[in-house]
C-alpha cells in the first residue's frame, strides 16, 4: 500500500461523515398523543346485530368487487374472518355461552391508530397519519415490500397478491375523502342500530365511559383502543372480555414506532465509533509493522557491523 | 459433478451443464409466471404471511451468509492477519454474488420491483428500519463490487485502473465494515416492531446484536465451507499460496468461529433471563429452541474448539457446514416458523413448491456466474503481475 497517512485519514472522514449524513435523520423522537382535534369511531357492540350493512356501504364506496355470497346472506358469519384486499372491514360473530344470551358481533377494519406500525414501518412514507385521524395510503409510491402487514399489530393491512402489475395494500380509510366534505364514514352512515358512532376522539372516550358507568351489567370496563399500541382513532366497547371476541389484549401501550427507535437512534453511533475505532486499529497495525521492519533491518545492520568487526579482528 | 467442469472446452453436455441448465429452465419458466401472473400465481403468501421463503432464505440467511467478505477482509487489511490473505478474494466474491442475487430475490418478492429505487429518490421514510436496511445493502453492493473488481481487472489486464482501485482497500474495508455492522443488525430490528406476532423465545430487544454476532459466525463459518467447496471442486484453479494457507485459515477461522459461537451462547441465554422466558422451554416452540440453541450454537462451538485444538481438519470443515445449517435454521425460525405463532394451523405458512423452485433457481445462476468467474479470474490464485503487490 502506497497511501500517505494524511491522505488516509482524509479519505476515511470523508467517508465517515457520509455514512453520518445519510443517517442522522433517525435521531431521537419525542412523545406524541395523537392530533388533538382528532376524529375517530366508536364501535358499541351493544347495538351491533351483525347486519353487515356496513360492509356493504364499505364495499360500495371504496368501488371493490362484489363478494361471491351477497351481504345479507348472513350464513358468512358462521366463519370467523378477517379484513382482505377485497373486505376492508368485516363482523365477526361470537357466542356468549357464560351467560347464555344473544350473540356478541365486533367489526373489523383498520384502528388508524394515533402512531400507526406501518407508517413507522414504511419506508417510502406511503402511509400518512391525517390530521383528521385516519391513516391514508398512497398507491402510487408503494413498493409493496409489505413490512407494513409484518409490522401492523392488528393484521389489518391486506395486498392484492393477485394482482400482477399494480398490486396495491388494502385497507380501511376511514373514507378520508367524506369526511374532509363534511360527511360520515360510510360504514357510520349506513349502520342502522347506531351502533357506530362517529366524533372528536377525546369527546368519544367521555361518552364511552359514561356509557360504561351507565350500564356497568353490559359492558366491561374496558375501552378497547384508548391506550391499545399507544390509542387508536377507533374505539370499542363490548359486553364480554375483548381476548373473548377475536380481540388481542396482550399488545400493550407501547406505540409502535418506538419499538425500533433504540436500534435506529444508534445507527449514527455505531457508524462514528466504527470509523474511529476502525481507523485506529488500523493505524496501530501499520505503526506495528513499520517498527518491526525498522528493528530487523537494524539487527541486520548490527548483525554485519559485527561481522565486519569479527573478520577484521581476524 | 462440478469435477468436470474442466472438460467444458470438449463437450457442451457435461453432468453440470445438464443439471444447471434444466433448473435454469425451469427457473425462466416460473419467473415468466411470478411476473405475467402476480405473486398469488407462484407463492403461498397470505395476508397473514405477507413475508415468505424468498426474505427468509433469500434474504435474511442470504446476507448472513455473504457476512464472510467483511469478516475476511477485516481481519487480513484492518488487523493485520495477513496470513489469512488467500480467504480475502474468494469470500469477496461470494459476498458480492451473495448481494447480488438477495437484490434480484427482492425483484421477484416485492410487488412492483421497479419502484425498488423509490425510497431513496420518491420519498425517504427514514423511521423505518427497512429503510436502513435498504440503504446499506445498495451502498455495501457498491463497496463490494469494487472489492471485487482488481480481480476482474487483472483478468481484463487493465493494469492502472486496477492499481487506482487497489489502493482504495483499506478505505473500502471500513466502509464494508460499518455498513455491515448497521444492515446486518437491522435485518434482525426489523423484527423489533412484531412482538406480539414472534414467540417470546426468539423475540428480544437484543435481535439486531444476535443478527450481527450470528452474521459474524455465519461469515467465518462459510469461509472454511466455501474454501472446502473450492477445493474439491476447483483443485486445478488453486494457487500455490491458497494451497499452502488453507489449513491455516481453517485453523485461525476455527477459532474465531468457535470463540464468536461461545460469545453468541452466552448472550442468547442472557437473553432469555432479561425477558425471563425459562418457562417457553418446556413447551414445543422451547424445544425447538432448545435444538437451535444446544444443537446449532453450543454443540458447533464445541466442535470448533475441538477441531482446531487436535489440528483435525476434517472435524473442522463439516462443522462449518453444520454452522452455515444452523444460521439458515435460525433465520427461518425468526421469520417463519416462529413468526405468527399465534395463529391456527390452518393460517400458518408453506412456501409453494414454485417459490422453492425460484429461490433454487437462483442460487444455481449464482452458482454459475461464480464458476464463471473462478475459472477466468484470479480468485482461487494470485496473478503472477500483481504477486507483489497484494
Amino acid at each position: 500500500m502506497s497511501i500517505s497517512r494524511r491522505k488516509f485519514l482524509g479519505w476515511v472522514s470523508a467517508a465517515g461523515s457520509a455514512s453520518l449524513i445519510s443517517t442522522t435523520a433517525h435521531g431521537a423522537r419525542k412523545h406524541f398523543k395523537g392530533y388533538p382535534d382528532c376524529y375517530g369511531i366508536l364501535y358499541d357492540s351493544g347495538f351491533c346485530i351483525g347486519c353487515r350493512q356496513c360492509e356493504e356501504a364499505c364495499n360500495a364506496v371504496n368501488k371493490l368487487s362484489a363478494p361471491v355470497k351477497p351481504f345479507d346472506d348472513l350464513s358468512v358469519l358462521n366463519q370467523k374472518r378477517r379484513t382482505t384486499a377485497k373486505a376492508l372491514t368485516v363482523v365477526n360473530r361470537y357466542e356468549n355461552k357464560k351467560e347464555n344470551k344473544s350473540p356478541v358481533f365486533i367489526k373489523l377494519q383498520c384502528n388508524h391508530c394515533l402512531e400507526p406500525a406501518c407508517a413507522s414501518a414504511c419506508f417510502v412514507k406511503a402511509f400518512k397519519k391525517t390530521k383528521e385521524g385516519s391513516v391514508v395510503y398512497d398507491p402510487s409510491v408503494c413498493v409493496g415490500c409489505r413490512y407494513c402487514m409484518i409490522a401492523c399489530p392488528f393484521e389489518i393491512p391486506a395486498y392484492e397478491y393477485d394482482e400482477p402489475y399494480t398490486p396495491r395494500v388494502m385497507k380501511c380509510t376511514m373514507c378520508h375523502d367524506l369526511i374532509k366534505e363534511n360527511k360520515l364514514p360510510a360504514c357510520v352512515e349506513a349502520c342502522p342500530m347506531g351502533a357506530l358512532k362517529f366524533g372528536k376522539r377525546n369527546a368519544l372516550i367521555k361518552y364511552a365511559r359514561e356509557r360504561i358507568s351507565k350500564f356497568p351489567d353490559r359492558y366491561i370496563d374496558h375501552i378497547y383502543g384508548e391506550h391499545e399500541m399507544g390509542g387508536t382513532s377507533w374505539l370499542y366497547i363490548s359486553s364480554l372480555p375483548f381476548k373473548d371476541v377475536g380481540m388481542r389484549e396482550d399488545l400493550g401501550i407501547t406505540p409502535a414506532p418506538e419499538l425500533t427507535a433504540g436500534a435506529l437512534g444508534a445507527v449514527p453511533v455505531v457508524a462514528s465509533l466504527w470509523t474511529v475505532l476502525l481507523t485506529g486499529i488500523y493505524a496501530i497495525n501499520r505503526r506495528k509493522e513499520k517498527l518491526a521492519e525498522r528493528e530487523k533491518k537494524e539487527a541486520v545492520e548490527a548483525a554485519g557491523r559485527d561481522k565486519k568487526k569479527v573478520s577484521l579482528y581476524e | 459433478m462440478l469435477s468436470n467442469a474442466n472438460n467444458t472446452a470438449k463437450s457442451i453436455l457435461t453432468p453440470f451443464n445438464l443439471i444447471t441448465g434444466a433448473i435454469v429452465l425451469v427457473g425462466l419458466v416460473l419467473t415468466l409466471m411470478r411476473f405475467t401472473g402476480g405473486l398469488a400465481r407462484v407463492s403461498n403468501l397470505t395476508d397473514y404471511n405477507p413475508w415468505g421463503l424468498w426474505i427468509g432464505l433469500d434474504l435474511l440467511t442470504g446476507v448472513a451468509l455473504a457476512a464472510g467478505g467483511f469478516v475476511s477482509s477485516a481481519a487480513v487489511y484492518i488487523f493485520g492477519l495477513k496470513k489469512y490473505h488467500a480467504a480475502v478474494r474468494p469470500a469477496i466474491l461470494t459476498a458480492f454474488l451473495g448481494y447480488a442475487l438477495v437484490v434480484v430475490a427482492l425483484n421477484y418478492d416485492v410487488g412492483i420491483p421497479w419502484r425498488l429505487p423509490y425510497p431513496f429518490i420518491m420519498q425517504q421514510g427514514t423511521t423505518s428500519v427497512l429503510f436502513e436496511v435498504g440503504l446499506c445493502v445498495f451502498l455495501y453492493l457498491t463497496v463490494l463490487f469494487l472489492e471485487f473488481s482488481p480481480a476482474a481487472l487483472e483478468w481484463l489486464g487493465m493494469r492502472k485502473l486496477r492499481n487506482l482501485v487497489h489502493r482504495l482497500t483499506v478505505v473500502l474495508t471500513i466502509l464494508g465494515v460499518i455498513l455491515s455492522t448497521l444492515h446486518q443488525s437491522s435485518l434482525g430490528a426489523l423484527f423489533l416492531i412484531a412482538p406480539s406476532k414472534l414467540h417470546p423465545l426468539w423475540y428480544s430487544s437484543y435481535l439486531p446484536v444476535y443478527f450481527f454476532i450470528s452474521a459474524i459466525i455465519a461469515g467465518l463459518s462459510m469461509v472454511l465451507f466455501e474454501g472446502a467447496f473450492c477445493h474439491h471442486f476447483f483443485a486445478d484453479k488453486l494457487g500455490e499460496a491458497h494451497r499452502q494457507e488453507k489449513d491455516q485459515i481453517a485453523l485461525g477461522f476455527g477459532k474465531a468461529a468457535s470463540w464468536v459461537l461461545a460469545g453468541y451462547f452466552a448472550i442468547k441465554v442472557f437473553g432469555i433471563s432479561a425477558d425471563n422466558n425459562w418457562h417457553y422451554l418446556l413447551t414445543g416452540y422451547g424445544l425447538w429452541y432448545l435444538v437451535e440453541l444446544l444443537g446449532f450454537v453450543l454443540l458447533p462451538c464445541l466442535l470448533y474448539a475441538t477441531g482446531v485444538r487436535g489440528r483435525r481438519l476434517t472435524l473442522i470443515r463439516w462443522t462449518a457446514g453444520w454452522t452455515v445449517l444452523g444460521i439458515i435454521i435460525n433465520r427461518l425460525n425468526i421469520c417463519i416458523i416462529a413468526f405468527n405463532w399465534h395463529l391456527p394451523a390452518s393460517e400458518r405458512y408453506f412456501p409453494h413448491w414454485m417459490e422453492i423452485g425460484i429461490s433454487v433457481f437462483l442460487l444455481t445462476c449464482g452458482l454459475i456466474v461464480f464458476k464463471f468467474i473462478v475459472s477466468r479470474m484470479p480468485v482461487l490464485y494470485s496473478h503472477p503481475e500483481y504477486k507483489e503487490t497484494h
